[in-house]
């Protein structure tokens, strides 16, 4: 929760532009930006920001993402810190690449608004975008409010720098990326002090002259993915970390995974991006009726938080998984992660995958009280179940 | 014969892997010794990313990052920027792409790159067709020219890139050959010189993809310039054509009979393709005198 802190610098701004704050307090070198809706105000923001000589970083406006993606991976090559945004058709665009920017181990961070992808056309907030990309070797972080992304963004260099590996951070199309908000902006020292200049690993040095993302054999390529394993590994507490030296700065706390009012709880309901704040409601309201539910939020998606998820979710009877995406043949992909963690438990919850919100679909507070009601204490439900 | 006015200075080295007889890693050696040591190389897939070698060797001394097939411009984009930003705006920053890379998938991101008039050398090692793959067919590859993909021959002609990019106004854009290295090296020399974007196409006759022989790669492409098939120009700002030689040299049949990718033709075939290179030959010339 925000403590406010003397001569805190209170201003309104939505998602994208608390983004835009967030990226501009942490000074990157190079930034390659393609518009998409409903990304662009984070752009339009840089842009303003270097027009007026706030932001200094080389601002690489080339033809599409799959480029932007390319001049990132090669700034970063050289050492620089790169910061790049864009949404659903951008992010599918750039696949391949997102494969290249985590194999090389470039410490790049993209934050991506959730959208729908095409077809049909729609602009709706839906994970499926950046779900889809989740065997690319990104650290992936879902936010729920504006304050959420600018820390967020901002913490995001320090894990990728740390781990070697892109973050990529996430926000919902509209409810976040749209919704003004209350946000407190850390001043420039501060954010400086978190987020040091170090000595980064120059990839490309012209007086080694190694070369990067050269043919391996196959042993080699093997290597790297264990490698990646090992870096992956050490996510998880970077994550806490960086929210922890985070919050002694700020009083903002944050970590892999949140929970609210889980004490004693007998259902919990599994969110991420911006339906934490309707399930955050829904479960004030079936508390004040006497129904012990609770709120957990995943903040780090990849790496799944595997051995803190497993302790966390035995402690309930029932778990109901809320998932803004679909993929098709399967169902929700949170639900279908869980599913997986949670193998092999004795005391795994009732497990209950609801696609509530595919397509931006409102999912009122209401609605989810009452699927909590209904599924308290219901034996796990093998398919996922549409949300009306 | 002309003497070779050259010194290597070790920028290539030897032990590389391309095909025996192959005037790609002439023209490698010169252009690597020409751009020296203060330079940052982007390569992409293709001979020239083979030829540079598989982790951990490289026959270049400058770092190069193996980019994506398409994204060549754009990642020598980023190099620059990336140096720009550290305050290291003279180091250079050099491109190197196939046909493939250049002509076809990579040409959204080259021509970005062109509009945006990035601080990049560009060298395009055209040799008319997939060769990393096999043999297929590029934008490229001249009319009738059979590769895997055209077996009967190509129906359509080499696609103009040199117009193309004229028309995007960059600085400098050159085309050179390995059997004319002073003149290569000259024109390297000039683009590392000049800032912006400085396109170069090298024209690398491919042993198996045109069937030449081992020994015959120089002649060959020395037979491509003097029959005009391949002429030795450079276009300053888009605008100012200049052309290497006043006249065409040889019949294009001269040219043709290297190669087994025409050996398909009927005289009345060449005549047609004859009948094509005069009319680009004017046309140049004329665009020269403008
Ligand atoms: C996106 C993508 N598609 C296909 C390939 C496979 N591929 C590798 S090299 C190549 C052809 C390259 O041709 P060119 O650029 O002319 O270079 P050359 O091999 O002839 O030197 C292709 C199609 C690839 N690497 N990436
Ligand atoms: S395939 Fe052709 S262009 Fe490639 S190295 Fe061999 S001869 Fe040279
Ligand atoms: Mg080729």
């Amino acid at each position: 929760m925000n403590a406010p802190v003397l001569n805190e610098d209170m201003r309104l701004m939505n998602g994208n532009h608390a983004v835009a704050w967030g990226v501009r307090l942490a000074v990157p070198d190079v930034a390659p930006l393609y518009p998409i809706t409903p990304q662009t105000p984070i752009l339009e923001k840089l842009i303003e920001f270097q027009s007026q000589g706030q932001f200094k970083a080389e601002l690489l406006t080339p033809e599409s993402e799959h480029s932007a993606m390319a001049g990132c991976i090669a700034a970063s090559a050289l050492g620089a810190r790169v910061f790049t945004a864009t949404s659903s058709q951008g992010l599918l665009l750039m696949h391949e690449l997102l494969h290249y920017a985590a194999g090389a181990r470039m410490p790049i961070v993209m934050f991506n608004v959730n959208r729908t992808p095409a077809a049909p056309w729609g602009f709706w907030p839906d994970q499926i975008d950046s779900l889809s990309q989740r065997d690319t070797g990104w650290v992936q972080l879902y936010t729920e409010n504006p304050q959420d992304s600018l820390d967020t963004v901002i913490q995001a260099f320090r894990i990728a720098e740390s781990a070697g590996l892109p973050v990529m951070v996430n926000h919902d199309a509209f409810y976040v990326s749209h919704s003004v908000e209350p946000v407190s902006l850390p001043s420039a020292d501060l954010v400086q002090s978190y987020l040091p200049r170090q000595a980064r690993e120059i990839k490309l040095d012209t007086t080694i002259g190694r070369s990067v993302g050269a043919p391996v054999d196959q042993v080699q390529w093997n290597r790297t993915r264990r490698e990646m394993q090992i870096a992956m590994a050490g996510i998880a507490d970077l994550t806490v970390q960086a929210g922890q030296d985070w919050a002694a700065l700020t009083g903002r706390k944050s970590a892999p995974l949140e929970f609210y009012k889980t004490e004693g709880a007998e259902i919990v309901l599994v969110t991420m991006g911006s339906m934490t704040g309707t399930a955050r409601d829904a479960v004030d309201r079936l508390r004040a009726d006497g129904v012990k539910a609770g709120l957990l939020k995943l903040r780090l998606f990849r790496p799944l938080p595997l051995a803190d998820l497993r302790a966390a979710l035995a402690r309930f009877g029932t778990a109901l998984v809320l998932d803004r995406n679909y993929s098709p043949g399967t169902g929700g992909v949170l639900h279908q992660e869980i599913k997986a963690a949670l193998f092999g438990m004795d005391d795994a919850p009732g497990l209950h995958g609801l696609l509530a919100g595919v397509g931006g679909v409102s999912v009122p507070v209401e609605t989810l009280e009452a699927l909590a009601r209904e599924h308290l204490g219901a034996p796990t439900s093998p398919d996922p179940i549409w949300v009306e | 014969m002309e003497k070779i006015d050259y010194t290597d200075t070790g920028q290539f080295c030897s032990g590389h892997v391309a095909c025996a007889g192959c005037a790609e890693a002439l023209a490698m050696r010169v252009i690597l010794n020409e751009v020296g040591t203060d330079a940052v190389g982007v390569v992409v897939p293709s001979c020239t990313a083979v030829i540079l070698g598989g982790h951990p060797m490289s026959s270049a001394k400058i770092p190069f990052l193996h980019g994506t097939l398409e994204s060549a411009a754009a990642s020598a984009a980023g190099v620059k920027r990336a140096l720009r930003a550290m305050g290291r705006d003279d180091t250079t920053v050099l491109c190197l792409a196939g046909d493939g890379g250049t002509y076809d998938i990579g040409l959204q991101s080259l021509s970005s790159a062109a509009e945006r008039n990035e601080d990049i050398l560009y060298v395009c090692f055209d040799n008319e067709g997939y060769m990393n793959t096999g043999g297929q067919k590029s934008s490229s590859t001249p009319k009738s020219a059979t590769t895997g993909s055209t077996p009967l021959g190509k129906t359509t002609r080499k696609k103009n890139l040199i117009e193309i990019l004229a028309a995007h106004r960059i600085p400098y854009i050159a085309t050179v050959s390995p059997s004319h290295l002073n003149d290569m090296k000259a024109k390297v020399k000039k683009a590392k010189g000049m800032r912006g974007m400085k396109v170069i196409i090298v024209l690398i006759p491919c042993l198996p993809g045109w069937g030449v022989a081992d020994n015959a790669a120089v002649k060959t492409a020395r037979l491509a310039v003097e029959s005009g098939v391949f002429p030795l120009i450079e276009v300053e700002d888009g605008l100012t054509y200049k052309v290497a030689q006043d006249e065409k040299k040889h019949p294009l049949d001269d040219y043709l009979a290297q190669q087994k990718r025409y050996r398909h033709l009927k005289d009345d075939d060449r005549a047609e393709l004859q009948a094509d290179v005069d009319a680009s030959w004017s046309r140049l010339i004329g665009l020269a005198a403008m």
